[in-house]
């Protein structure tokens, strides 16, 4: 059962600034929402307050009735690409590997089948071949499809993205795409930090659009629109009009 | 040969041998964790930062095991109160406590005992090593080899990812102490050997030489185990035959090692890569040709 996360009037501040303030919004199963907005509007930081990575000034946010606490097991994490040291000495395949850990528990390594799983999500992103390679020997779009892998094989039902399709290759980004949508049509919520305007309203069925505080969330097709994404960005905006540029 | 004859003949050359054994395995073993957290500079502050402790215990005629472990802890402590509270770097933090607590150290050793024994803490004496010393070694080894086998799937996830594993509901923050005070209990058994002052060659050096060579941590750990306890095997030996003090003797033979990777590790060293740039071009000429 793939419950709503519902977010009451979050609150973020480092030294005395709010860099996301009173964000509220609620989606629910089968999801893939955007969270969009210019440099420096609180994305990751909104994205890390939920998974309740930094300390909240106030707000909460639940899982159907549940904390995010209880609910870790349940929850999958893809880091930026920059906060990666793409020179850790660990290959391709155990990388993925780690993405069995949270259910495998303390004191007890993986077996087998754990081994077997991880190369099979290794094979659903297409990267297979690359199982013995150390990270760091792959490009911007093979390492963000191994970190794809490696949420898959979490098996989690809420998925939580920062900046996926940064600096990679489009056939990567559309394997990346196609399977978040395959996630979604099975139930799964998903959150992707996104930043490139252009493909919105192809890749997401639901946006959280904010520049510290919230602007607008929802579907797509209802928080797109030239008013509020002036609002969010500051200056004018043409959408289906004109092409869209950042 | 005749240090081996030396070795079955007196029994503190064996306690010796042991203990250097131990130190050069376990220094590797945590030396790893350290270097890929990127903590190279907290491995020294800790070192530094045990010798208060030491003192105090001196003065108050307890094993310096207690004294030393209190205020390696507490230093830890005080460099993540210092970088978590003000807008103080890490470190700027740490060079700010380990340097207190090293002046503090000095002082209280020299008004607690005579100036044999502030030489001996500073750069090791192994020879000295005494039965309870051995025991106290083995015993602080036996726990960080345990835990880190216990463990390791957790300290891999959360020193390569941290947020990952703090998602997922890893205490990444208490990893971080637990790792602070394995390094406190290894640099407590290293001071007899290297002494406060190289015990972070020994931390440092053999990871980092590991590292060069493999693309797994679990043979990265190994492997730096391995040349830990040349390099202290190495420094017994020296200090043994010709009388030359322990420490420095384990840190330029770790320092050689780390070198020979340095030049010819197959994929990361400098000499291998120049002859694979020249031999591409020769190739890629031939081709052209």
């Amino acid at each position: 059962m793939i419950h709503p996360i519902t977010v009451n009037n979050i609150s973020v501040s480092y030294d005395g600034h709010e860099v996301v303030k009173d964000v509220s919004f609620s989606f629910g199963s089968g999801s893939l929402i955007g969270v969009l907005g210019p440099n420096g509007a609180g994305k990751s930081t909104l994205m890390k307050a939920m998974l309740g990575l930094i300390h909240k000034d106030h707000g909460d946010v639940k899982i159907g009735s549940e904390t995010v606490d209880s609910m870790r097991k349940q929850i999958a994490y893809v880091p930026q690409r920059s906060n990666i040291d793409w020179n850790f000495p660990i290959v391709v395949k155990d990388t993925v590997l780690l993405g069995t850990y949270p259910k495998i528990g303390l004191l007890r390594r993986p077996r087998k089948a754990d081994k077997e799983w991880a190369m099979e999500c290794l094979r659903q992103v297409g990267m297979e071949s690359f199982a013995n390679r150390q990270i760091g020997e792959l490009s911007g779009g093979q390492q963000q499809r191994v970190f794809l892998a490696r949420a898959l094989a979490q098996k989690a039902d809420y998925f939580f993205l920062d900046e996926p399709f940064v600096g990679i290759d489009v056939s990567s980004e559309e394997i990346i795409i196609e399977i978040l949508r395959e996630m979604q049509a099975n139930g799964k919520v998903i959150f992707v930090v996104h930043h490139d305007l252009s493909k919105v309203k192809k890749y997401f069925d639901g946006l959280i659009l904010i520049n510290k505080e919230l602007i607008d969330a929802g579907p797509t097709n209802k928080v797109f629109q030239s008013s509020n994404m002036a609002k969010a960005y500051n200056r004018e905006f043409m959408i289906d009009g004109l092409e869209v540029s950042m | 040969m005749e240090f081996i004859q030396d070795l079955l003949t007196y029994g503190f050359l064996q306690k010796a041998l042991i203990t250097s054994i131990m130190v050069g395995i376990i220094c590797g073993v945590i030396g790893s964790f350290i270097v890929l957290r990127g903590m190279a500079l907290m491995g020294d502050a800790i070192s530094h930062a045990v010798l208060p402790g030491v003192a105090i215990s001196y003065m108050l005629g307890i094993s310096y095991f207690y004294g030393a472990v209190f205020t390696g802890v507490l230093t830890a402590f005080s460099i993540g109160a210092i970088s978590q509270n003000s807008r103080i770097k890490n470190d700027s933090s740490i060079g700010i406590v380990f340097s207190a607590f090293f002046a503090l150290g000095i002082i209280l050793i020299t008004q607690a005992k005579s100036a044999t024994d502030l030489t001996q803490i500073l750069f090791g004496n192994v020879l000295s090593v005494r039965s309870s010393d051995m025991w106290l070694t083995l015993i602080v080894g036996a726990i960080v080899i345990l835990v880190v086998f216990l463990f390791f799937k957790e300290l891999l996830v959360s020193s390569f990812d941290e947020t990952m594993a703090a998602a997922y509901g890893l205490k990444t923050r208490l990893i971080h102490y637990a790792i602070m005070f394995l390094l406190t209990l290894v640099t407590v058994a290293s001071l007899q050997t290297v002494g406060v002052i190289l015990v972070v060659s020994l931390l440092i050096t053999p990871a980092s030489t590991a590292y060069l060579l493999t693309n797994r941590l679990s043979v990265m750990v190994i492997l730096a185990a391995f040349f830990g306890a040349v390099s202290s095997i190495t420094g017994l030996y020296f200090s043994f035959l010709y009388n030359m003090p322990t420490g420095p003797v384990i840190a330029l033979t770790a320092t050689a090692i780390f070198v020979l990777a340095f030049l010819f590790s197959p994929k990361q060293g400098i000499v291998v890569g120049m002859f694979r740039k020249k031999f591409k071009r020769k190739s890629i000429t031939g081709a052209t040709n």
